[in-house]
């Protein structure tokens, strides 16, 4: 049989109570820290690629002039070091992830490679300054599983907007202020106990991407903060 | 007035059909294949890292492996997409098994779902294995052991007859993730993650390719292409082309951590403009 999971951006009270928070409510617990587990596109990764190199991404040919000009030294020079940490790309950066509720409708991910800040915002909120920013505005619900009226399982899912223009790889590969994102965070048990984070990501560009962009990467749960090493962006490496 | 109302016991999905790969990661390692000797984000030990320096990729030219299967590793490290069927008790309706459709390369994955237990440790080990499944919510977790030895990069990193895989199926509406974890206590010192996303298509995807035919591919009956101790000629290949030092491309765990990084930053020079594989593909203009 197929379930619908319910998405919820508010989950429903029960027996007439007020709705627990999204925080009361999260079916599963995505705080704590996290390590990158670098397995996959790791010459893209773990070291700036070459000028030029842009296997595995559908770029549209304005997207390949763009980045055909990469020039670090000319972004350290505008201070747009951090263009490969926006929102689209951070989480295939090297690093550490810190996750916690900064209240009980907004989940905070901080990295330590570049000492970004992502806010995900439940409900209906919005931002009366927007952007667009590195980070954009994050808006999350959770697909809560349910099997009958009790909570098996879920995941969750971010869309983010209102982007500022910037990289999916540190060697200029572009994404513009029309990208838009979307997120779904799951948590896979190992059979040794170990707990993994995997986040799909699909980013879709008019301008920059033919098709969207579809990657998922997948972080190691920590007991505590070990190796959390807060670092500046850098422009080429 | 009693209403009844009845719920699964446990939450499921239908997870068949066909689906699409999508390609946006180790494109080039998926597709025409890894570089020789690009072992970087594998955690080996020091077998499966000697092991893989004596492969030659001209092994697979040899009379009795060109119609050689892949083990069920090659979900994560092959390029194609999925079909997904269900098969049924005729009696019940019940599911008893979710199967993924083979490949040329790869026999069909049968996850069974009617709790049968798996075979004894002695039984025999072929590619296929054997896999069984359940629920957690929407989430369907496969563990298959049984295994042959095999290849988890086809670049000779090798995987042993003790090595394990659990398969997690995440569905999200029209997109599917999979997250393959290999557990191997033969070659690596942790767990080999990798994790893939595939779309769902109405195009329907073939579940088995042309039949294999063996013929003469340049080496001859009876000999084993292999490299001896040493004698690799490849392993510098990554630094040649990408700057990357043998310490990384020579894999190990600790280079699937950000701190490893650290041991190449100061080495490090950005290469120069790629000039092969590069990924662009013709036409790529709106």
């Amino acid at each position: 049989m197929a379930l619908a999971p319910l998405l919820l951006a508010q989950p429903p009270g029960g027996r007439g109570g007020p709705p627990p928070n999204p925080k009361a409510a999260a079916p599963i617990d995505l705080t704590g820290y996290w390590v990158s587990i670098v397995t996959e596109d790791w010459r893209y990764r773990m070291v700036t690629p070459a000028p030029g190199d842009y296997q595995s991404v559908p770029m549209t040919m304005a997207a390949i002039k763009i980045a055909d000009a990469w020039d670090p030294a000319k972004d350290e020079a505008a201070g747009d070091q951090c263009k490969s940490y926006g929102a689209p790309a951070v989480l295939r950066v090297p690093e550490h992830l810190h996750i916690t509720w900064q209240d009980d409708q907004t989940l905070r991910l901080e990295t330590d490679a570049g000492k970004q800040t992502r806010l995900f915002h439940f409900g209906d909120w919005k931002n009366p300054d927007p952007g667009p920013t590195l980070q954009g505005d994050s808006l999350a619900q959770w697909e809560i599983q349910r099997a009958g009226p009790r909570p098996v399982n879920g995941s969750l899912k971010v869309t983010t907007s209102h982007l500022k223009a910037g990289y999916l790889r540190k060697n200029g590969v572009p994404y513009s202020e029309n990208a838009g994102l979307v997120e779904y965070y799951d948590l896979v048990k190992e059979r040794s106990g170990d707990v993994l984070l995997v986040v799909t990501v699909v980013v879709t560009d008019p301008q920059y991407l033919r098709e969207p962009f579809i990657i998922s990467s997948h972080f190691k749960k920590q007991a505590g903060d070990t190796g959390w090493n807060p670092t500046a962006c850098s422009a080429r490496w | 007035m009693l209403v009844c109302v009845s719920f699964p016991a446990l939450a499921e999905i239908d997870l068949s059909g066909s689906w699409t790969s999508k390609n946006h990661e180790d494109n080039l390692e998926r597709g025409a294949g890894p570089n020789p000797d690009d072992w970087a984000g594998l955690p080996f030990n020091e077998s499966g890292r000697a092991k893989a320096l004596s492969f030659s990729q001209s092994i697979i030219s040899m009379p009795e492996r060109i119609c050689w299967f892949q083990t069920q590793w090659h979900v994560a490290a092959g390029p194609f997409s999925l079909k997904i069927w269900s098969e049924s008790d005729p009696l019940t309706g019940k599911i008893v098994a979710w199967v993924l459709g083979g490949w040329e390369t790869r026999a069909p994955m049968t996850i069974w779902m009617d709790g049968r237990p798996h075979p004894s440790k002695n039984a025999p080990h072929d590619q296929t294995g054997f896999t069984t499944g359940e629920w957690n919510g929407d989430v369907l977790t496969a563990y298959t052991t049984h295994l042959k030895t095999g290849y988890i990069r086809r670049n000779g990193a090798p995987s042993s007859d003790e090595a394990t895989i659990t398969t997690t199926f995440m569905r999200h509406g029209d997109m599917m993730t999979l997250a393959l974890v290999m557990e191997d206590p033969v070659y690596l010192t942790e767990p080999y993650i990798l994790t893939r996303s595939y779309i769902s298509t109405a195009t329907p995807v073939a579940v088995a390719g042309p039949p294999c035919i063996v013929g003469f591919e340049g080496v001859e009956e009876g000999r084993v292409p292999h490299y001896l101790p040493g004698k690799n000629p490849f392993v510098d290949e990554m630094d040649k082309i990408y700057h990357i030092p043998r310490e990384a491309s020579l894999g190990g765990a600790e280079t699937m951590y950000p701190a490893f990084r650290d041991k190449m930053k100061d080495k490090f020079v950005i290469p120069p403009k790629c000039t092969r594989n590069c990924g662009v593909a013709p036409g790529a203009g709106n």
